[in-house]
């Protein structure tokens, strides 16, 4: 009685933890494939995205370092957009392939993001700390049982994006400039008879998606591990792409596949720290990619031909 | 809104000039158009009909000419600055997005906040108004063609346009669509408002229009009330007419056309000199596209070996369906067809489906029968073949190693026909053997068809100039609409033939 | 004759490239403050300056870049974006992993051509994957190669922890090959081992095919224009293309079992350090020719080896050698742009 009474407590308390951290998990993949969405949208696939993530990493963490938090959101941004332009001359300007200018773009900022700090930070790798974003508890909302601390205890990166999803999926339908971009990624013929020129909405479309990359590298570094590692994007540039395809290109669809990467990540965590090994916990890293196979199988990229 | 007295001139065009290199495309062309008219601008490929609009409205500068609209001259640089006017175009090819809504496609371009239910409800009233039937909410890529192109042209209406181009409206509609286009066309007209209809189908034309001008090689060669007019004397027109015949592009430029029907007369008389069975034979063919538009009506044809067939039509009539058919690259809907494994075939556009442009030629030559090879290629055998291909068929080049891209239109043509005609075949078809060729090119293509011919080949020629078909076959057939109807081997009744679609004319009961 | 001059040409290019993508490191080394000239000394040094430089680290790193390379071509030569190479490559590298296991007392020189073979087979399947994926369903290959990418990875995190970790289960790789299974090693004292022959005579064979086989002719013509392929050649196009997924899917593999048998005799996670990432830029600056895939693969084996001997010896960090291969990638994007007839790209 008393047992089953702990066992029930605990599954509780391990099912809050494990959501907690999928929403911590998925904050940063949000942004990168939010952005994604928007660039693939207007036409252009980035796989750039990595390299912007790993720039908005370490200028973030250099930031914060000298001037604060704030301004260490704001150099992760600017610093994966400058990455983002520097895919668009290519990919946009000179209408290069883009994936091969995308492989280039984050081979190149891997590298230079890797020589840079070891440069600033020395060759050792000094295991250096980054003031970090403090969690806030929204009131009342955070005390809810199970997802109270997961969805509302979480830092300011993360509310903001409770906010930039639904926006981004109402300027998409609700707004002309949203209409553009879709336009300009389906059909660039309708598009010019329109009047709109398609290179400049795909710039623009790929500095937003290189800014939120930036942000999300920023969010990894100064939300969830507190110090840069080299190449800690760790592949989340590729991720974000996964992301946008299973949440069918449409914000509030991604900002799920998000969560649902999230939760694979959170999951093997927890699989691993248990020690349980009836599942071996890659499965679950493995599935969410798996899972997009299958939707992209099952609903075709026709679609959406025009990526790529 | 004041709405202008009907009848009175909205557009007027007056001495429009345009060259693309050295060809003129539009030579001192002038053109009226009153409100509460239907205007049809006829011509055949190429005369400039579309060439025209698009400088009407904004896409193409006239290097000269005036145009007035509602008295006053205007400049129009853009699009923008025509639709602004009053302006509006449906292109040929529709420029819609395909995942998108009607209310979006319509809404596009525009600033600010997107409202669906407010464009919504300025669909239905544009459309309302306009008396067409269109629902906003529907994905363009679910419509049918018909209801696709309502929304191009309430696209354009959107836009308070008082003058609507349309151009080939009805190309890609079927004939029940067509037909209701047209009295749309003539009650938009009667509420004030003013369509320019390019087409080059004579029936929609004097059907709907109020006034005809006729375009030939650039120039406005005919201008007149529709009701003062005939269907013989526009396609006389059209062809080019008894008035302004202009020479021929052909080889015999210095030749009248009555001359040249006589020379053709004297050439190719070798009709029935064919024996044994036909070569390439169809027997009730019909081909519809993936929108289930009949392209081929029901055709039957036998060409026999050492003849040519020609095959004369206005774009759009089928006959490239027709012509992939013969060559077996494309498989009829219904009805037989025999043809032997391997037909040679040049295909009108030899850069998308004929050549390797970045490859060397003998490689290019190799690509005939690469399907079903095995093994090694002996390359050196390849080489030789070209080398000798290149001497045989005259094609300039320095070495059978250069890349195809490196020859000339002309001479990446003979490599073609040399290449499908070396790889021993008994039937030939050509789709438009001298597109983009000069005199001195056609003439050597025209040599080595007729070559082919007299070795006992089957060939079936299709060309939009009708002199070149006349002049190279040996039976000419006209396309009209997807049907295939026999003609006497006359320039100017193929023409009516394949303009009118009908078989009497063809027959020669009119010549 | 005209070969020779292109193969010049092309040369010629690539060493105006790797000028100017070095210069911009030099750039980028004094710009974070390291001394120029002794940092790039060390590379040379590193890379080219002893028997045992060139030998065990700059030919060493060639092997699995030369294979994974022509993994890239081949598929690019077809018009296919695979950018799978580095998944096929581990699971590759698995298989032969896999099958190692159940060659005790074979001789060598059979186990070793078993292990290479598993390894190819394994990556021809993870590629026929994206490309029944692409034929049947349209699912754009450079999409599904990047999941594939990632299942295939974890995969071999979960293979080098459970089923074929190491007997005694501490650390999370598999048990290191016997002795007899590895691949010889061509000059004693040095790591150089006979991957390099079989790198060396399947380029040529890749050539070869390309160059004198139909089947290789029709994956060029496919790759080229597809409708002229279809329509003058009578060339089965969505077969002519699953057979490129094949064939790139299987070099891959390759590489991931040669680099198994030769140089780490044991799989683990990070078996691959982007060996199949690499592998395009390989690819690209050699202009998709197999036999230039082995000059740029030499040149990037040599980078990379120079790039540690410059960690090394001028405290400058190795990854800087990504730089200079994205630099080298973007210049002949550049390039193509300023100059956009191929005229060296032919397989002759």
């Amino acid at each position: 009685m008393m047992s089953d009474v702990t066992v029930g407590v605990s599954a509780l308390t391990v099912g809050a933890g494990l959501l907690e951290a999928t929403v911590r998990t998925a904050t940063p993949l949000a942004y990168a494939a939010l952005g994604e969405s928007v660039s693939e949208r207007a036409g252009v696939i980035n796989l750039g995205l990595e390299g912007s993530i790993i720039a908005g990493a370490l200028s973030a963490t250099i930031a914060a370092g000298a001037i604060g938090v704030g301004g260490g959101f704001a150099a992760g941004a600017a610093a994966g957009l400058l990455v983002a332009a520097l895919f668009a001359l290519f990919a946009v300007g000179l209408r290069a392939d883009q994936i091969i200018t995308g492989t280039a773009i984050t081979l190149f900022a891997l590298g230079l993001t890797g020589t840079v700090y070891r440069t600033v930070y020395g060759a050792g790798g000094v295991a250096l700390t980054t003031p970090t974003a403090a969690t806030h508890a929204v009131p009342v909302l955070s005390s809810l049982p199970v997802i109270g601390r997961a969805f509302f205890a979480q830092p300011l990166a993360t509310y903001a994006l409770y906010l930039i999803a639904p926006l981004l999926a109402w300027w998409m339908q609700r707004t002309h400039a949203g209409l553009t971009l879709r336009a300009v990624g389906e059909q660039p013929k309708a598009a010019i008879a329109a009047g709109i020129s398609p290179k400049r909405t795909q710039l623009l479309a790929v500095l937003f998606a290189g800014a939120m990359a930036g942000l999300a590298g920023a969010t990894l570094v100064l939300a969830q591990a507190g110090t840069f590692v080299e190449g800690m994007s760790a592949g989340r540039g590729f991720i974000a792409i996964a992301i946008v395809v299973l949440g069918r290109w449409r914000p509030l669809g991604v900002a799920a596949a998000a969560l649902l990467f999230g939760a694979a990540t959170s999951l093997q965590t927890l699989f691993q720290s248990m020690g349980w090994t009836a599942i071996p916990y890659q499965l679950f890293l493995a599935v969410p990619y798996l899972l997009t196979l299958v939707v992209l199988a099952v609903t075709g990229s026709r679609g959406r031909r025009r990526v790529v | 809104m004041t709405t202008a007295p009907t009848g009175a001139m909205l557009l007027s065009l007056d001495g429009i000039t345009h060259a693309f290199g050295r060809v003129r495309a539009l030579d001192n062309v002038a053109l009226q158009v009153r409100a509460g008219s239907v205007h049809a601008l006829l011509g055949e490929n190429g005369a400039g009909k579309t060439t025209l609009m698009r400088v009407v409205f904004g896409l193409l500068r006239a290097q000269q000419g005036v145009m007035q609209w509602r008295g006053s001259p205007v400049t129009v640089r853009s699009p923008s600055d025509a639709l602004a006017l009053g302006i509006g175009m449906v292109h040929q090819h529709f420029t819609l997005v395909p995942t998108m809504t009607v209310a979006e496609n319509i809404a596009l371009g525009g600033h600010g906040r997107f409202d669906p239910q407010r464009a919504a409800d300025r669909v239905r009233q544009v459309a309302g108004h306009a008396g067409l039937v269109l629902d906003p909410h529907a994905r363009v890529q679910d419509l049918p063609v018909g209801a696709q192109q309502r929304c191009e042209i309430v696209k354009a209406l959107a836009r308070d346009v008082r003058l609507l181009i349309l151009d080939e409206p009805t190309a890609v509609l079927a004939p029940a669509e067509s037909a209701e286009l047209r009295r749309w066309i003539r009650a938009y007209a009667d509420t004030g408002h003013a369509v320019v209809l390019i087409t080059h189908k004579l029936r929609d034309a004097l059907a709907v229009a109020d006034d005809i001008t006729v375009l030939h090689r650039g120039r406005a060669v005919l201008t007149t009330p529709a009701r003062d007019t005939d269907q013989t004397r526009v396609a006389d027109a059209m062809l080019g007419g008894t008035s302004v015949r202009t020479s021929v592009r052909t080889t015999s430029t210095l030749i009248g056309s009555d001359a040249l029907n006589v020379v053709a007369d004297v050439v190719n008389n070798r009709a029935g000199a064919a024996n044994g069975p036909p070569v390439l034979a169809l027997n009730a063919v019909t081909v519809r596209d993936a929108n289930g538009v009949e392209r081929v009506r029901s055709a039957t044809l036998q060409v026999y070996g050492g003849e040519i067939v020609g095959i004369g039509a206005v774009e759009g009539a089928g006959q490239h369906d027709l012509l992939q058919v013969l060559a077996g690259r494309l498989s009829p809907t219904s009805g037989t067809r025999v043809i032997p494994e391997h037909v040679g075939f040049v295909p009108e556009d030899r850069h998308r489906d004929a050549l390797l442009l970045d490859a060397p030629l003998f490689e290019n030559t190799a690509l005939q029968g690469a399907g079903a090879r095995r093994g090694v290629i002996d390359w050196n055998s390849f080489r030789a073949r070209t080398s000798a291909l290149l001497q045989r068929f005259d094609v300039r080049a320095s070495s059978a190693e250069v890349h195809a891209r490196t020859l000339s239109g002309g001479n990446q043509q003979k490599l073609v026909l040399g290449r499908e005609l070396d790889a021993a075949c008994e039937a030939l078809v050509v789709d438009s053997p001298s597109r983009g060729l000069d005199f001195v090119a056609t003439d050597a293509v025209h040599q080595a068809l007729r070559a082919a011919r007299d070795a006992g080949i089957a060939v079936v020629v299709y060309s939009n100039d009708l002199d070149e078909v006349v002049l190279l076959a040996d039976r000419v057939f006209a396309m009209h609409d997807g049907t295939l109807i026999e003609s006497v081997r006359s320039r100017d009744v193929l023409g009516r033939a394949m303009l009118s679609g009908d078989a009497a004319i063809a027959s020669g009961a009119d010549a | 004759m005209t070969a020779l001059r292109s193969f010049a040409a092309t040369t010629a290019r690539v060493l105006v490239l790797l000028a100017i993508a070095i210069a911009m490191l030099a750039v980028l080394l004094s710009a974070t403050g390291h001394e120029v000239v002794p940092a790039l000394s060390a590379m040379v040094r590193g890379a080219f300056g002893s028997y045992y430089a060139i030998t065990s680290a700059t030919i060493v790193r060639m092997v699995p870049l030369a294979l994974a390379g022509l993994a890239v071509a081949v598929a690019f030569r077809a018009g296919i974006l695979n950018i799978g190479a580095e998944g096929q490559l581990l699971v590759g590298a698995a298989a032969a992993t896999a099958i190692s296991g159940t060659l005790g007392g074979v001789p060598w020189f059979i186990g070793i051509p078993v292990m290479l073979v598993a390894g190819a087979m394994a990556g021809a399947a993870w590629a026929a994957i994206a490309g029944a994926l692409r034929l049947r369903f349209g699912v754009l290959e450079v999409i599904s190669t990047i999941m594939l990418n990632f299942v295939a990875q974890y995969f071999t995190g979960w293979l080098v922890r459970g089923p074929m970790q190491e007997p005694t289960g501490v650390n999370p790789q598999s048990a290191t090959l016997a002795l007899e299974l590895q691949m010889p090693v061509l000059l004693e004292g040095t790591r150089l081992h006979a991957g390099v022959l079989v790198v060396v005579i399947v380029a040529i064979g890749v050539w070869w095919w390309l160059r004198s086989t139909a089947s290789g002719f029709r994956l060029r013509a496919v790759g080229a224009t597809p409708t002229a392929a279809a329509s003058a050649g009578g060339i089965d196009v969505p077969r002519t293309m699953f057979g490129a997924f094949l064939v790139s899917g299987l070099l891959a593999g390759l590489a991931g079992s040669v680099e198994y048998t030769g140089i780490t005799y044991a799989l683990y996670e990070n078996f691959s350090p982007g060996y199949g990432y690499t592998a395009i830029a390989v690819a690209l600056l050699a202009r998709l020719h197999p036999l230039g895939v082995l000059a740029t693969a030499l040149l990037f084996g040599a980078l990379e080896a120079g790039a540690n001997a410059m960690q090394r010896d001028a405290g400058v960090p190795s990854v800087v050698v990504s730089v200079v291969e994205a630099l080298l990638i973007l210049l002949v994007l550049a390039a193509d742009r300023w100059r956009p007839s191929r005229t060296d790209e032919a397989g002759t």
